[in-house]
């Protein structure tokens, strides 16, 4: 333990302690601006700077190591000096076109220039005059907002191990950007927008839809059928100013009905209907000699990852489309069929954790049902945006249920939208397919939490079955390294591109720390032990749909309507 | 070994070379081959001389005749006149400036005053392509004796009790640097020499490694066996094509000879270098940025704590010094820290290597004893200001140094005394400027370096060096603000004090000591919208 002093107050702490952290202790709160807790520090942005004393620098809170006897004075004149200064000096180079940017009032520099109480800039006001882009079906980037934090660099490298984001350029003309300039499309970005969580302003945002909802809902020849994701009853209500963690299944499905969707159905259908497909591909392997490990298939960031930098890898990647795509397919072949609608007339909607998913949606492959299977993907943050544009009050709505027969779900389903739910759902599927009996104790912890990369075992019939579940790109680059080594000795991979899961999609409430993604992670299991039914294959609705359309799994309409293909988008 | 009668040294830094050198070599052996006296009579190529607007310089020993400028053409008379008949050419004595006096002897007290060649003792006298010339010096007995007589920490506290620090700009006491490397633990540990020497006007470092190359692996090598380290990097300015060829022909010869390498002197030591060359920016100077360049990253400085003597090159415990300190190593081994000692102030012993230039009438390279007063360099040794005109400032430390007017040209040129005058001794540029020079202009070239240079990654560097320089040129186009002086003066206070590295919070220096002893100068830009120098074109 180190004992030092802050602003006249001791305080004991461990060792290796930051001084933002120790000030924190005692209930200071040093301003930052580039720091983000899930970071390694950075501390480029120079906000969090403090005196210590016996030196002549100013030093970062966010980086500067605590030591036996320091003393650190966090609010001189010199510190409020140097910090309005930093602030003023990006402030003279920021659009501050505040009332028209999607990050209006959830601003970290607005915050932060209120904060210190800016009230002039004696800068010249000058823009760099960079070019947006928005050449993806998923991010969008305006780099004249961008303050140089570099979150996203970090993110992009460090978290997620794809590095399409630098500096470049030196001085003034620093820029953050795909290499040579290029735009996003252009480069291996894999489209999980964990940028857009990292960016303390309105730099790098997500495309928004939200536009082209509305027009549909507005149309009346348009039946607008919307599916929500598993992870998005456990944010949406985040969104709408409620705790991290609030379970919202119900007036989720309340505050679709009042923005005018016909009909609200559940992507944790189709996700039960991935652990019946998946479960029996993994078996079918298994059992026949195909090629394991067997990789999910739901996460499209993953996906373009996979296709970007690890085409070799492909063959391993389960060829069951995702949830969200699965529920496409159907909606407008067997849903259209039973309502007796034309399916060109259906307008389908998903409501998703995820900016890949935008781009999985107008792949040219999700076109099985002869139309674009899902017309639109819309976020946590872009429903959030409808629902405030439409006055509802999220907190005062009744609980509604899904509607039939794609809103029936299991506990299985739900629990898809967390770092490890893929693996258990299957898991409690395959073994009592497999086996013949049931399970005792349904809840696999050990594929739970948010440890970077879980392994477990379950024996079927004497058959060891190995797992292993990554999150997060980097996690994932690990267990792929090792499988491209000859190294990886499991049967069955669950990865999921962006950190804890869907829960911590690009999609989501800003901010989205690890600690606010656990704690929606637990609401999902909540969900889970909720449900009447909690095993995917016990959800009458998929009985029924193989009954009365699919007929079997892996069936030939399956093949049709819930199986693709990769292509390899590797650039050497 | 062969006996010559005769050596003729031929200047071979870069501003000699510049100035066609190499011509005069080619024409010398021919000329000496001609007349028959190629078995009396040796050519050889040196480092840096010193008097680099003279050259190229030639001398000619045993008598030390030093002749400069020497064209081609001079060739024939001085091969004839002096190398065959034994008479002195006087038409081609160099002369130094204003008074045009004569330097007839190289070495002789009154060509270099007030000068003292501890790091320059063997540049310009031997051919720095030669291992067996520097060795003739006493090269390598350094390091022979720390590895046969000394244990590390005896090496380490010898050079913390000669109380060396660095040359590089920090003034970093060398021996304590060591230490901290040596008490690390670690399975590898570096020795980094900095050689990207990017202070515009500075080129010390260059002509140190350009003539005496041999030094500065000797100075690894023992900085090695001090730490335990076992591998070394010359990271040089990728520019410096002279430096990078004869470092690594010293280092070919060294490990031929088995001073580099495996098991050196049967001690069980082993020490080997590699070079690596910088792409040009200017802040892979600062050591953290050296480091990341050197690992193939993007030249930024890192976060300062860990230090690179804990957390270095690939998270190695890591000394990095500069050339200069380097090359005081071998010298210090041999002589001993008190006779160290005896040169120099009691704070900063020794000597310190300048380049002088600008308005000046001798520029060139100097080394002389730390503490001599800023008016005896540049009047004794200098020879003043020419064409008449006055002295008005000097900058010391580079572009990243203060500019110090006339009341202090009597402050000491040592670390301690420079910063107390709101400068620093840096990395021994010394810029001289006469009074026809505009305080605002040079202001304005000197922001718009570090404008260019700043590597991006702080905002107080990034954006200050921005905007000071964009008020510098709006105030120097007659179009500063009354509020302008203050705003930089406190832009440049931030900048010092909260920049991530040493680029950021040196960069104002020149600006803050201009504000402070001319400040009269920026206030007739912008009250009266005049230029005092009418240099400026206000």
């Amino acid at each position: 333990m180190v004992t030092l002093t802050i602003d006249g107050r001791k305080v004991q702490v461990e060792k290796g302690t930051t001084i933002l952290d120790a000030a924190k202790r005692i209930g200071i709160d040093i301003p930052t601006l580039c720091y983000h807790p899930d970071l390694e520090a950075r501390a480029v942005c120079r906000v969090c700077v403090v005196e210590i004393e016996g030196q002549k620098l100013l030093q970062p809170a966010c980086a500067y190591p605590v030591s036996e006897g320091m003393v650190v004075r966090t609010n001189t004149q010199a510190v409020r000096q140097a910090r309005r200064m930093a602030v003023e000096l990006l402030l003279a180079k920021h659009p501050q076109d505040c009332l028209q940017c999607i990050r209006n009032q959830n601003c970290e520099l607005q915050a932060l220039a209120e904060r210190l109480g800016i009230r002039e800039v004696r800068f010249e006001r000058r823009l760099r005059g960079l070019p947006e882009d928005h050449s993806t079906p998923s991010i969008v980037r305006e780099p004249d907002k961008c303050i140089l934090c570099r979150r996203c660099v970090e993110t992009c490298q460090n978290v997620q191990g794809v590095g399409v984001l630098f500096p470049a350029g030196r001085g003034a003309d620093t820029v953050v950007t795909p290499v040579f300039g290029n735009d996003l499309a252009d480069v291996s970005c894999a489209l999980c927008g964990q940028c857009i969580l990292a960016c303390p302003v309105g730099a790098i945002s997500e495309r928004d839809d939200t536009e082209r909802v509305w027009e549909a809902l507005a149309d009346p020849s348009k039946h607008v059928v919307v599916q929500t994701a598993p992870a998005i009853r456990a944010t949406i209500g985040e969104e709408m100013g409620m705790e991290p963690g609030t379970l919202v299944t119900g007036k989720l499905v309340a505050a679709l009905r009042r923005l005018g969707f016909d009909k609200v159905m559940d992507t944790d259908f189709t996700a039960d209907l991935t652990i019946i497909e998946e479960g029996n591909e993994l078996l079918e392997r298994i059992k026949e000699g195909g090629v394991l490990p067997m990789i999910t298939s739901c996460s499209p960031g993953w996906i373009k990852f996979g296709e970007h930098y690890y085409p070799d890898l492909l063959p391993h990647i389960s060829t069951c489309k995702s949830p969200q795509q699965m529920f496409g397919a159907l909606v407008k072949t067997y849903y259209a069929q039973k309502a007796g609608i034309d399916p060109a007339n259906i307008f389908s909607v998903s409501l998703m954790p995820c900016t890949a998913k935008k781009f999985e949606a107008e792949r040219p492959e999700m076109r099985s049902s002869g139309y674009q299977d899902v017309d639109a993907v819309l976020t946590s943050r872009e429903l959030g945006r409808m629902l405030r544009e439409a006055g509802i009050r999220f907190d005062d709505l009744p609980e509604e249920e899904h509607d039939d027969p794609m809103g029936i779900s299991t506990g299985a389903g739900a629990i898809f939208g967390a770092t490890g739910g893929v693996m258990e759902a299957a898991l409690r599927t395959v073994y009592e397919v497999a086996t013949g009996s049931e399970l005792g104790d349904l809840e696999f912890e050990q594929v739970r939490g948010l440890d970077g990369i879980k392994e477990a075992e379950v024996n079927l019939n004497g058959l060891t079955v190995r797992v292993a579940v990554a999150h997060g790109l980097g996690n994932a680059k690990k267990i792929l390294e090792m499988l491209r080594a000859g190294k990886a000795n499991y049967h069955f991979i669950e990865i999921m591109c962006c950190p804890g899961g869907c829960v911590g999609g690009g999609g989501q409430p800003i901010p989205s720390t690890m600690e606010i993604k656990g704690k929606r992670g637990r609401a999902l299991y909540l969900a889970d032990r909720n449900m009447p039914y909690r095993k995917s294959h016990e959800n009458p609705a998929i009985k029924q749909i193989y009954a009365e359309f699919l007929e079997k799994p892996l069936g030939e309409r399956s093949h049709q309507l819930l199986h693709t293909h990769y292509t390899s988008r590797s650039k050497y | 070994m062969e006996f010559y009668r005769s050596h003729v040294l031929v200047c071979g830094g870069t501003p000699c070379v510049l100035g066609g050198c190499k011509a005069v070599r080619d024409a010398l052996i021919g000329e000496i081959h001609r007349q028959g006296l190629s078995r009396e009579i040796k050519v050889v190529e040196t480092g840096c001389l010193g008097p680099c607007d003279l050259g190229p310089v030639i001398v000619v020993y045993p008598e030390g005749t030093f002749y400069g400028p020497v064209k081609v053409e001079d060739v024939p008379l001085i091969v004839e006149e002096h190398l065959l008949k034994g008479r002195v050419v006087d038409r081609l004595i160099a002369r130094e400036r204003p008074a045009e006096k004569e330097i007839v002897k190289y070495e002789a007290p009154s060509y270099l005053g007030p000068q003292k060649r501890i790091v320059l003792r063997n540049c310009g006298l031997i051919d720095p392509e030669s291992v067996e010339e520097y060795i003739g010096r006493d090269g390598y007995a350094a390091l022979g004796r720390c590895l046969s007589q000394m244990k590390p920490g005896e090496v380490i506290d010898l050079v913390k009790r000669s109380g060396l620090v660095g040359r590089g700009g920090a003034a970093f006491p060398t021996g304590l640097k060591w230490e901290f490397t040596a008490k690390a633990d670690a399975d590898q540990k570096y020795i980094l020499c900095n050689a990207d020497e990017g202070e515009p006007g500075t080129f010390k470092d260059r002509l140190i490694l350009e003539g005496d190359p041999h030094s500065i692996i000797e100075g690894m090598a023992i900085a090695g066996y001090a730490v335990g380290a076992d591998k070394g990097f010359v990271y040089i300015r990728g520019e410096y094509v002279i430096s990078i060829e004869r470092m690594q022909k010293a280092i070919d010869q060294a490990r031929r000879l088995g001073l580099l390498g495996e098991n050196i002197f049967g001690s069980g030591f082993g020490f080997d270098i590699e070079i690596r060359k910088g792409a040009g920016a200017y802040v892979c100077g600062e050591e953290t940025a050296l480091i990341e360049s050197i690992e193939g990253g993007r030249g930024e400085p890192r976060i300062k704590p860990p230090y690179p003597g804990t957390h270095g090159l690939w998270g190695k415990p890591t000394v990095v010094n500069n050339v200069e300190t380097l090359a005081n190593i071998p010298p210090i081994i041999l002589n001993g820290p008190e006779w160290f000692r005896g040169f120099g102030t009691e704070r900063c012993p020794g000597t310190k290597v300048f380049t002088l230039t600008g308005d000046i009438n001798n520029k060139g390279l100097i080394e002389v004893p730390m503490g001599i007063t800023l008016r005896q360099v540049i009047y004794e040794i200098g020879g003043g200001i020419p064409g008449g005109r006055e002295f008005k400032m000097a900058q010391t430390g580079g572009t990243s140094g203060g500019c110090l007017p006339r009341e202090l040209l009597d402050v000491p040129m040592d670390y301690f005394s420079l910063a107390e005058a709101g400068s620093a001794l840096g990395s021994g540029a010394l810029l001289i400027m006469d009074d026809s020079h505009c305080i605002v202009d040079i202001a304005r070239c000197f922001m718009k370096f570090f404008r260019h240079e700043s590597c991006g990654k702080c905002t107080p560097c990034r954006e200050g060096t921005d905007r000071l320089y964009e008020i510098m040129d709006m105030v120097s186009s007659g179009r500063g603000r009354a509020q302008d002086i203050d705003l930089m003066t406190e832009l440049a206070q931030v900048m010092q004090r909260a920049s991530l590295c040493g680029l950021g919070q040196a960069a104002p220096v020149p600006v803050l000591t201009m504000l402070k002893y001319f400040r009269d100068e920026f206030e007739a830009h912008i009250a009266d919208r005049t230029c005092p120098t009418g240099t400026c074109g206000l």
